[in-house]
């Protein structure tokens, strides 16, 4: 009953004129009656809308990155078909649609705050401030779930030194673009926008937090946080803001979306921890997409060596 | 027209098509695993899908009372007990999604995950106060029970979707319409139960036929 996604098949084996062809051949094979083939081929159209994913630009990725898994990663159907992004809806397959003609061009991100030098970056700028990366990277969401993505780009801290932070500087607060009349489901999201998150300094300035700009060879689909976005594999999913226009240096803490909407249930430093519960479900074990039995979750999902010792002494029951 | 309607209603076939309409939803998910289209997340998506249909199937037979009453069509009766079970079945589906893939089985670890998160609480109760409905849904059971006590009984439906309401509001993360939705519905049909039972003249005891 339950079908595995096969690795090896690309978008195009998923294509409606193959899955029109499929069905039918297959329900001929079972012997289904004519008038239900008719019915479940209404059914079908009724049911499944088609969704183009936004093709996007060759990236030249120059560096296989140390920090990368050797685990399998997910297909790139997976990773733009089963999305965690508010402001396109909060059904998982909603971005896919609802962001198919999001502008992600012209793009500004503006470096502000405790700064030496404020900048203002293009998406072109960004690409070309370092070699591009390619960081297979375990990616674990607050929900449960577990997914391997190919992410392209490099160290956020690159990019924030260019600006030079001032002594004062001890967090970065970071903010997605919020653009209601192309985000018509973000007003029943039941989350405040735009979308904010917020890293201390040093886990900003971390290697393996990584700025963004592509996966799978390509830019960045849209549904995955398109232009650029952060990965920071040793947190919740939720902390790896998208479609970043704002990253400011800040002397405090800065407030951070989910936080902000249940502090009890999400904290601000939402590292991936097996040992600490949501309130409405373990995170012990999590569920790899594409396979059926939960397997256990690792400490900092797995990235204990890179970054455990930027929490040395702290309670994480206590921030967690 | 109504003489047409209550002929439609008590003939053979009117069963055998309710049956088929409330198995169609497993076929549409049938059709789904077939062409590779349960999402990323299979096991997660037919965990949502038989637990969507619980709660529907929970509230089409709450329905069925006041739509006789208020309809006038003391027919629909017929479907009650069908539409019951399939609740039952389809939240037995989605209670396999839960112990299979998501406890593996393991009962010790399956019973510390009910009694430790609210959620899971409030849906695994649900489920269990629906097991003695099932059992108790022949005709040869409700002679046993005699009416008053199996109707009695099988009051605890109310229980069991109060349960799913408040199993799937906990459930999401922020965007609470479907389990308003869905809460919503149950309270009129509920408030319908309250005010038809508080209008209803009490029978004086004189009245009752001396045994």
């Amino acid at each position: 009953m339950l079908i595995r996604r096969n690795s090896d098949l690309t978008y195009a084996d998923v294509t409606p004129k193959q899955v029109y062809f499929n069905r039918r051949q297959i329900l001929r094979a079972l012997g289904v009656v004519g008038a239900a083939a008719i019915g479940g081929k209404i059914v079908w159209h009724l049911a499944s809308p088609e969704t183009a994913v936004h093709a996007g630009a060759k990236l030249n990725v120059t560096v296989k990155s140390p920090f990368s898994t050797t685990e399998k990663p997910n297909t790139f159907d997976d990773i733009t078909h089963y999305n965690n992004f508010y402001e396109f809806g909060t059904d998982k397959s909603a971005p896919a649609k609802y962001a198919k003609n999001f502008r992600t061009s012209p793009w500004m991100v503006s470096v502000e705050g405790e700064v030496k030098k404020p900048a203002q970056y293009s998406i072109d700028d960004i690409l070309k401030a370092a070699p591009l990366e390619e960081r297979i990277y375990r990616h674990r969401c607050v929900e449960g779930w577990s997914i391997v993505v190919p992410w392209i780009g490099y160290s956020l801290s690159t990019l924030l030194k260019l600006s030079e932070p001032t002594e004062k500087a001890k967090f970065v607060a970071f903010q997605s673009l919020y653009d209601p009349s192309q985000m018509p489901l973000a007003g029943h999201a039941g989350i405040d926008f735009p979308y904010v998150e917020g890293l201390r300094l040093d886990e900003a300035m971390n290697p393996l937090t990584l700025l963004c700009v592509g996966m799978y060879g390509e830019s960045l689909p849209n549904q995955d946080g398109a232009p650029v976005r952060l990965v920071i594999p040793w947190k919740y999913g939720f902390k790896s803001i998208k479609s970043i226009v704002k990253i400011r240096f800040v002397k405090s803490q800065p407030p951070t979306t989910w936080s902000r909407y249940a502090p009890t249930e999400y904290g601000f430093y939402s590292n991936v921890n097996p040992n600490v519960d949501h309130p409405r479900w373990s995170q012990a074990t999590e569920r790899r997409l594409g396979e059926i039995l939960k397997r256990k979750t690792l400490m900092f999902n797995g990235y204990s060596d890179q970054v455990a010792s930027l929490y040395a002494g702290m309670d994480l029951k206590k921030y967690y | 027209m109504r003489e047409f309607l209550r002929k439609l209603l008590v003939s053979k076939w009117s069963k055998v098509s309710v049956f088929l309409l409330c198995l169609s939803p497993l076929g549409y998910l049938g059709l789904r695993a077939y062409h590779g289209q349960l999402t990323a997340n299979p096991v997660e998506y037919i965990q949502h899908f038989t637990g969507d249909w619980t709660l529907r199937f929970l509230l089409f037979t709450l329905s069925i009372t006041p739509l006789r009453k208020l309809l006038n069509v003391p027919d629909l009766i017929r479907f009650r007990r069908m539409l019951g079970l399939f609740a039952f079945s389809y939240v037995c589906l989605h209670f396999l999604t839960y112990i299979g893939p998501d406890q593996s089985f393991d009962l010790g670890g399956m019973w510390k995950d009910v009694v430790k998160r609210p959620f899971v609480t409030v849906g695994f109760l649900g489920f269990v106060l629906l097991i003695p409905l099932a059992l108790t849904s022949t005709k040869g059971w409700i002679r046993r029970l005699g009416g008053k006590r199996w109707q009695a009984l099988h009051r605890l439906i109310y229980g069991t979707a109060l349960c799913g309401v408040i199993h799937y509001y906990w459930l999401v993360k922020s965007d609470h319409r479907l389990p308003l939705l869905y809460a919503a519905i149950l309270a009129v049909l509920l408030l319908y139960r309250l005010v038809d039972s508080l209008l209803k003249p009490r029978p004086a005891v004189s009245v009752s036929p001396a045994g």
